[in-house]
């Protein structure tokens, strides 16, 4: 998001702390160390290096996408808004149960089915499977954006005002509420998505021009992720950066009260960053079902989490910064699994978050905030 | 009750305690420490036992938890600092008897007034010194993990903590293989990693020894100070973990009106008029953390050494923002809130729902619908609805301390505060 710039405090130049200069040389060893590893598994295995590092980017723009619903709700009401991955599980449901014939409203004790989605898989023909995919992109994204702006206004909207506890407790309350109709709806074991995008290798097969050795390089299931992440990115963009809604958005993100002065309606607002929020987790949803093709009810917790220390790696509020973080985490993530041991990714990541937050709380795009003095 | 105590109570509540305060504590301390000696006696076992069903061991689930949401309450209550992770002190705590009073380290043979078998393998240290070295164990380790991260606020601290939260049972999960720096080597990375066995990963440590007595205090009180506490006569096990918090209640209730408890107040309110006045304001946040941090630690071991074992699948989040929801419901920064919030919802949690739910099948069969509804099954949702609801409705918690209440309702008494807070807005003042 572009930033007026704000005046800065005074600063007064000093010798660097002790602290500081640790600080650096601490944040030196992890870069150097972390660089050898890369480097030397590259020179080491050239033709896996590769191959990793696009499963870690077709992650990294899951992580992404469902990261920006994150830093789009802190940015506005400086809520960490944690039924953001639940919504995003449910978006995985909701592709699941269109690519399984119809769209689902789960209501607890019994769900509500209506057939506008095609039974599909990887055989049917490609007509049905445009169809599918884009009945899924539509209605999951709908169904995502109508939870969370009711979310906003059932829980948050009364609570504004009241202390930060407040809205955050119940945001925790909504993940727990979202889990259960999650459990209800599918039950709690793994829920398989029909593969509908073949695992098609595209570039580096055997005996092609870009033949690297063994590994298959890029699948059309990668090229998938890309062909609705990309999009979906740049209508973002052009939604914050180019129209009124995004103007006002930026403007409440800024000053509240100033906003509400020049006559923008908050509230409404508010909402609209709430409905974006939700329908770039539908989005995911879809691109997750697709890729991942199995899911479960508390996939959401989980891979939250991960796109929570995403947002704030990136810099939290900062959408430029949200795609970044995706993108390193997933990459992250991915060399852990492929050149380090994948029992220990999860620590890794939330070290990250953890070193983050301590060492640079604004992240790498931010703007300081009091939180992270 | 000293009388300079009473005299504190009555200056804070600004008049006179009703008789009710007063004898209120001691009856309800007097039903919870007989509460083994009748509640499977006819009378009152038609409501413990047939209604309720608070078997001993419910009960000391139960009470476990009121231990873990009264040390959660010093820090999320008193200092006012979000702890998302404190599963991590917990977890922490049991694993301290895996390490010191088991068979985990099988090649050392090491004894110190245990009454574990005489050439047991492995370490085992008396359990009472085991349950203090829990609380030792984790002070330390809230020390370690609070000074870097205690510098930040609100909802960073919350992810932080989470993240804590989060790492530590992870760490016990991998830990059957800890890589740990065993030499120095020649070529890059230049450090020789060794394999360590500290957890055995998912396996969990088993066998954990249990709290007892001399044989001499055995015999001369015909058992009822056994030697070894077992599985079948759990009223001993009751009675520690009611006298552990007995005292954690007298020590909280003590820092609670000390200097220390004053700035815990003045930081949660406003850290930097807080500082202004002198409170320094990371040796107060470390003690609220650290202070949390072992109480955490002594039930954690308390808890490992009840169910005999422990494993990293025991200690997860939901575990943290349950505890949350008992401070939380009971009325954040009041003992006794804390305490019934987190009697309520244990029992909900371990039986209660489950009676609920049997009541209602059996309703719905009688009735003449032929289907079962699994009310255990929805208690994450049970527990979402429960918060979101009472945060709505009464955020101040069941039982509320009186600042907290004034706190959350203070928009009735001074309208629009806001317009203050932005003409100097002390928050963006802060970040420079």
């Amino acid at each position: 998001m572009t930033e007026i710039p704000v005046p800065s405090p005074v600063v007064v130049h000093r010798r660097p702390a002790l602290s500081d200069l640790l600080r650096w040389l601490f944040g030196a060893i992890i870069l150097f160390g972390v660089g050898y590893w890369l480097v030397s598994s590259a020179v080491d295995e050239p033709e896996r290096f590769v191959q990793v590092t696009v499963i870690g980017l077709s992650n990294g723009m899951i992580f992404a996408l469902v990261a920006l619903g994150y830093t789009l709700v802190y940015g506005i009401i400086e809520l960490i808004n944690f039924a953001h991955g639940d919504i995003f599980m449910l978006g995985t449901f909701q592709t699941q149960s269109i690519f399984t014939g119809s769209f689902q409203l789960p209501l607890l004790f019994f769900t509500i089915s209506i057939p506008l989605g095609t039974a599909v898989s990887v055989d049917s023909s490609a007509v049905e499977k445009v169809y599918a995919i884009s009945m899924a992109l539509v209605l999951s994204v709908a169904f995502c954006l109508a939870i969370n702006v009711a979310i906003e206004r059932i829980g948050y909207k009364p609570l504004r005002g009241q202390p930060r506890l407040a809205p955050l407790i119940t945001a925790i309350g909504f993940s727990f509420i979202l889990q259960g109709i999650g459990l209800s709806w599918k039950g709690g074991g793994r829920v398989a998505v029909p593969q509908i995008v073949p695992d098609t290798v595209l570039i580096g097969e055997n005996g092609t021009l870009l033949d690297f050795g063994d590994y298959p390089y890029y699948t059309v299931r990668d090229l998938m992720v890309l062909l609705i992440t990309i999009p979906v990115l740049v209508a973002l963009t052009v939604l914050v950066q180019r129209t009124k809604p995004g103007k006002a958005m930026r403007a409440t993100a800024q000053d509240r009260d100033a906003a509400a002065m020049m006559g923008i309606s908050v509230d409404r607002t508010i909402s609209f960053t709430f409905a974006l929020g939700g329908a770039i987790a539908g989005a995911g949803g879809v691109v997750y079902a697709l890729y991942v093709g199995t899911t479960y009810f508390q996939l959401g917790f989980r891979l939250g989490l991960i796109a929570f220390t995403a947002a704030v790696l990136g810099g939290i509020g900062n959408l430029s910064g949200a795609v970044l973080g995706g993108v390193l985490i997933g990459l992250i993530a991915a060399y852990n699994d492929g050149f380090g041991d994948a029992r220990w990714t999860y620590t890794v990541i939330f070290t990250i978050l953890i070193l983050i937050l301590v060492f640079r709380p604004s992240g790498l795009l931010g703007e300081r905030t009091p939180e992270g003095q | 009750m000293t009388s300079a105590e009473t005299t504190g109570v009555r200056a804070r509540a600004g008049g006179v305690l009703a008789s009710w305060e007063r004898w209120l504590p001691w009856t309800l301390v007097v039903v919870a420490v007989s509460y083994p000696f009748w509640y499977d006696l006819p009378p009152f076992s038609y409501l413990t036992l047939d209604a309720l069903g608070l078997e001993l061991d419910v009960v000391i689930f139960m009470v476990v938890y009121v231990m873990l949401a009264l040390g959660l309450n010093v820090v999320v209550g008193f200092a006012g600092l979000l702890d998302l992770g404190y599963v991590a002190f917990f977890a922490l705590g049991a694993y301290t008897v895996g390490w010191f009073a088991s068979d985990k380290f099988s090649g050392i043979e090491f004894s110190f007034l245990s009454n574990a078998t005489e050439g047991a393998n492995g370490i085992h240290l008396n359990m009472w010194l085991v349950l203090l070295l829990g609380g030792v164990v984790t002070a330390i380790a809230g020390v370690i993990i609070g000074w870097p991260t205690l510098r930040l606020r609100g909802d960073y601290l919350a992810i932080v903590t989470l993240g804590f939260g989060e790492i530590i049972p992870d760490v016990f999960r991998n830990a059957d293989k800890l890589p740990v720096p065993g030499g120095v080597q020649g070529g890059p990375p230049f450090i020789d990693f060794t394999n360590v066995n500290l957890t055995n990963g998912v396996r969990g440590v088993s066998g954990l020894d249990r709290p007892g007595f001399g044989g001499n205090l055995d015999s001369l009180t015909g058992g009822a100070l056994p030697v070894r506490f077992t599985g079948i006569d759990l009223k001993p096990w009751y009675f520690t973990i009611v006298a552990m918090v007995l005292i954690t209640v007298f020590v909280i209730r003590r820092l609670e009106r000390s200097k220390m408890g004053r700035a815990w107040v003045a930081v949660r309110e406003d850290e930097i008029a807080a500082s202004a006045m002198g409170v320094p304001l990371m040796r107060t946040k470390l003690w609220a953390y650290g202070i949390g941090a072992t109480f955490g630690g002594i039930v954690g071991a308390y808890y490992g050494s009840f169910i005999g074992s422990v494993f990293p699948t025991g200690f997860s989040f939901a575990i943290s923002v349950i505890v949350l929801v008992m401070v939380v419901v009971g009325g954040m920064g009041n003992i006794y809130g804390v305490m019934l919030g987190a009697l309520v919802l244990e029992y909900l949690n371990f039986k209660g729902l489950q009676k609920i739910g049997d009541g209602v099948n059996n309703t719905i069969d009688v009735i003449g619908i032929d289907q079962t509804i699994d009310i255990p099954k929805y208690k994450t949702l049970i527990f979402g609805v429960l918060l979101v609801v009472m945060m709505l409705l009464r955020p101040e918690g069941l039982i509320p301390s009186a600042r907290r209440k004034a706190e959350l309702h203070e928009t009735a008494d001074f309208p629009e505060p806001d317009v203050y807070d932005d003409l100097y807005d002390v928050r963006r003042e802060g970040a420079s």
